[in-house]
């Protein structure tokens, strides 16, 4: 398998015509190939099924982008996002493209960092940057982004970016009242006259429902694979499970679905036969927090590097994404959105106050995906995260779970301390 | 008969144990070459297992270990060999410091360390005493002398050194300035031991803890609510926890 060297596809001409810096971003592509060989090809007793899923990753800035252009070429919208409270549902009704453009990047920081402020959320910064420096064909092929009023530090750089790519606002409550809700659902109606709006006509209750449905079963198998993954030993490595569960945000729905049972249908042959990617002996442990955008394997490489097994992501790329589908009985238009705004006020984000339903929901996981501890993960300057961190400290210890936060950007300058800490970890979940 | 080796940023320590005694002991500067400064150290001992922890262990698990241990784990079984029943051990190194609680049996329960900067590292103390002319060795016994503390603001090394340059231009004593950066160094010591929650009995452990003026600042700090104590070779602790990890 080793014979070819790993390399992500180049398609100077298209890049060019997406008004990219090319040069740069050609350097960003062979450097992603690079990682991603050392990081996901090493690895031992990968699934097979793996291999579509590595074919994503090598047509990320190509073969994906094509499709994307077709379709937009027969007038459907192409959206960006930023946050899994944006119903993709709407866009997919009405034919278009969904995309997650969370940046997980530290090498489009330094072009934010020439506008946005050094101490804010790296997330938002390499998004930022991303759009800034031309380096990202996603940004440069969306017919416009929408964003959220989550966190501040969102909220306020959507005014900025609006500068470079035109950029809409969903207000998303702060609380969970009816009086949110009934705000909320007018929001979402907003959003669907925007989506409608570009391609031209009304989106049908038939073709929400199929989108509905569609979504749902994209969200599904996600719950299926963290399902396999609950069983001992792992099936499935825990930096292939999130590469997967960062894949749903760009790949095109029903071939995603499809590919993610075809690898299910894998894993389940193999917890048959008892077979795993790690002994029985290496600690369990699930992420706890905030998202890990691609190409973020961060956290996840130190600890599987250091002999652990990560079984699940409690976070938006994870199962914050997944975990709840839509009713589907709806009929009228108006009963399918309010069904709609249901599912996603069910979403937990820490943005929310009082959230208390996150920590429950962190218990629960962590039982049913048989963790020994949890790693909560805040990236730095994200203060809901970071705060409401305490009161999941506090369950944990409450119910005796080993335990260990971490705060960090995406440098790599804290590597070492964080390997000590994440043994030490792993020593006490051993010992 | 079980070797520990402790690969720091700034030395290398040696321990070496034989029937529960420790029956051998070295330390040395890393020097630039600290794989071979190690190889250095062991040559006089014949066939032991090997345990290594510090920076440097994952590299002497490449070369001459034959296993590995965090410093997390191996202060604390050091902790726990002179001091049967400490649950609470605090350790400044040269680059980061930790508070490590331990359960009733001494295994660790949890524990706190030093994020990204060296603020509140041996690091930290280092720099500070070259900036204002002192050696390490006399910096705590020098800080000790004064009476009068002056404030240092700065959270980080770099912004703390110019801090500390400003001062000495506008002709603050050296030894009040000194007293200052020790007591930057124990707030943060003793925010972390809040954080984290402590027993009445602190075991300080590391290089720093043979500064007479941390021990000191911080058991005031603490007042009655516990008792600081010091094992007699406090910067040896790792590599003894390491060298009883492998005798185990
Ligand atoms: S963490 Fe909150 S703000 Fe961020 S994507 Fe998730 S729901 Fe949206
Ligand atoms: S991680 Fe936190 S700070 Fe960053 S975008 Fe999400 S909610 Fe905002």
């Amino acid at each position: 398998m080793n014979s070819k060297k790993f390399e992500v596809a180049a398609y100077p001409k298209m890049w060019e015509g997406l008004g990219m810096d090319v040069a740069r971003f050609d350097k960003a592509r062979q450097m992603l190939g690079e990682v991603y060989d050392k990081l996901f090809l090493s690895q031992t007793e990968r699934p097979r099924k793996m291999a579509y899923f590595d074919a994503m990753i090598a047509e990320i800035f190509g073969g994906r982008i094509k499709e994307i252009l077709a379709v937009k070429k027969s007038a459907k919208p192409v959206v960006g996002t930023f946050c899994v409270y944006i119903p993709e549902e709407i866009v997919v009704a009405a034919g278009g493209v969904c995309i997650g453009l969370c940046g997980g990047s530290p090498g489009s920081i330094p072009d934010a960092e020439k506008i946005l402020p050094r101490n804010i959320c790296p997330m938002v910064k390499s998004a930022y940057g991303f759009k800034a420096g031309r380096i990202c064909p996603y940004f440069q092929v969306v017919d416009f982004v929408y964003g959220e009023t989550t966190c501040d530090a969102k909220k306020k750089t959507w005014e900025l970016l609006d500068r470079l790519v035109p950029t809409h606002v969903m207000e998303i409550p702060q609380m969970k009242r009816a009086r949110d809700r009934a705000l909320w659902l007018e929001e979402v109606k907003d959003f669907k006259a925007k989506v409608e709006d570009i391609c031209g006509s009304e989106i049908s209750e038939d073709n929400l429902a199929g989108a509905i449905r569609l979504i749902n079963r994209k969200r599904l198998a996600l719950q299926r694979l963290t399902k396999l993954r609950a069983n001992i030993p792992a099936p499935i490595s825990g930096k292939d499970a999130l590469l997967i569960e960062q894949i749903a945000f760009y790949d095109e729905p029903e071939r995603f679905a499809a590919k993610v049972n075809e690898l299910c249908d894998e894993l389940a042959e193999r917890v048959e036969a008892g077979r795993g990617v790690a002994g029985p002996e290496s600690p369990r442990i699930m992420v706890s927090g905030t998202p890990m955008a691609l190409p973020n394997w961060k956290i996840h490489n130190l600890l599987e590097s250091a002999g652990a097994v990560v079984v699940n992501e409690e976070s938006c790329i994870g199962t914050r994404y997944f975990k709840d589908v839509i009713d589907e009985n709806g009929g009228s238009m108006a009963e399918q959105l309010a069904n709609l705004t249901d599912r996603y006020m069910r979403i937990d984000c820490s943005c929310f106050t009082p959230n208390d339903e996150r920590v429950e929901q962190v218990l629960r996981e962590y039982r049913q995906s048989k963790a020994q501890g949890i790693l909560h993960y805040s990236l730095q300057f994200c203060h809901t995260y970071n705060i409401e961190e305490i009161k999941i400290r506090e369950a944990c210890e409450r119910e005796a779970i080993p335990y260990l936060s971490i705060e960090t950007d995406y440098s790599a300058e804290d590597t070492g301390q964080l390997q000590t800490r994440i043994e030490a970890f792993l020593e006490q979940i051993g010992d | 008969m079980a070797i520990g080796i402790d690969l720091g940023s700034r030395t290398i320590k040696l321990a070496v144990i034989r029937d529960g005694e420790i029956v051998d002991q070295q330390l040395t500067e890393s020097g630039f070459d600290p794989y071979s400064q190690a190889r250095e150290m062991l040559k006089r001992y014949g066939a032991a297992k090997i345990v290594a922890t510090g920076y440097g262990r994952h590299l002497a698990h490449e070369h001459f270990a034959d296993e590995v241990i965090t410093e997390i784990k191996a202060h604390a079984l050091g902790a726990r060999y002179f001091f049967p029943f400490c649950r609470t051990v605090v350790d400044i190194g040269g680059q980061d410091s930790k508070v490590i609680g331990l359960d009733k049996k001494g295994r660790v329960s949890n524990f706190q360390m030093n994020d990204k900067c060296a603020a509140g590292t041996g690091r930290f103390l280092e720099i500070m005493a070259a900036s204002l002319g002192f050696s390490l060795n006399d910096f705590g016994a020098a800080a000790l002398k004064s009476k009068t503390e002056v404030m240092i603001n700065s959270m980080c090394t770099v912004f703390a050194e110019s801090e500390v340059i400003s001062m000495k231009n506008r002709g603050i004593p050296t030894v009040d300035i000194a007293r200052g950066v020790h007591h930057s160094v124990v707030n943060r010591l003793a925010a972390m031991l809040e954080r984290l929650g402590y027993d009445e009995e602190i075991v300080f452990s590391g290089g720093v803890a043979r500064n007479p003026c941390i021990g000191h600042m911080l058991q005031k700090c603490l007042g009655e609510r516990a008792r600081i104590i010091s094992p007699p070779d406090p910067d040896l602790m790792g590599a003894i926890g390491a060298a009883l990890h492998g005798s185990r």
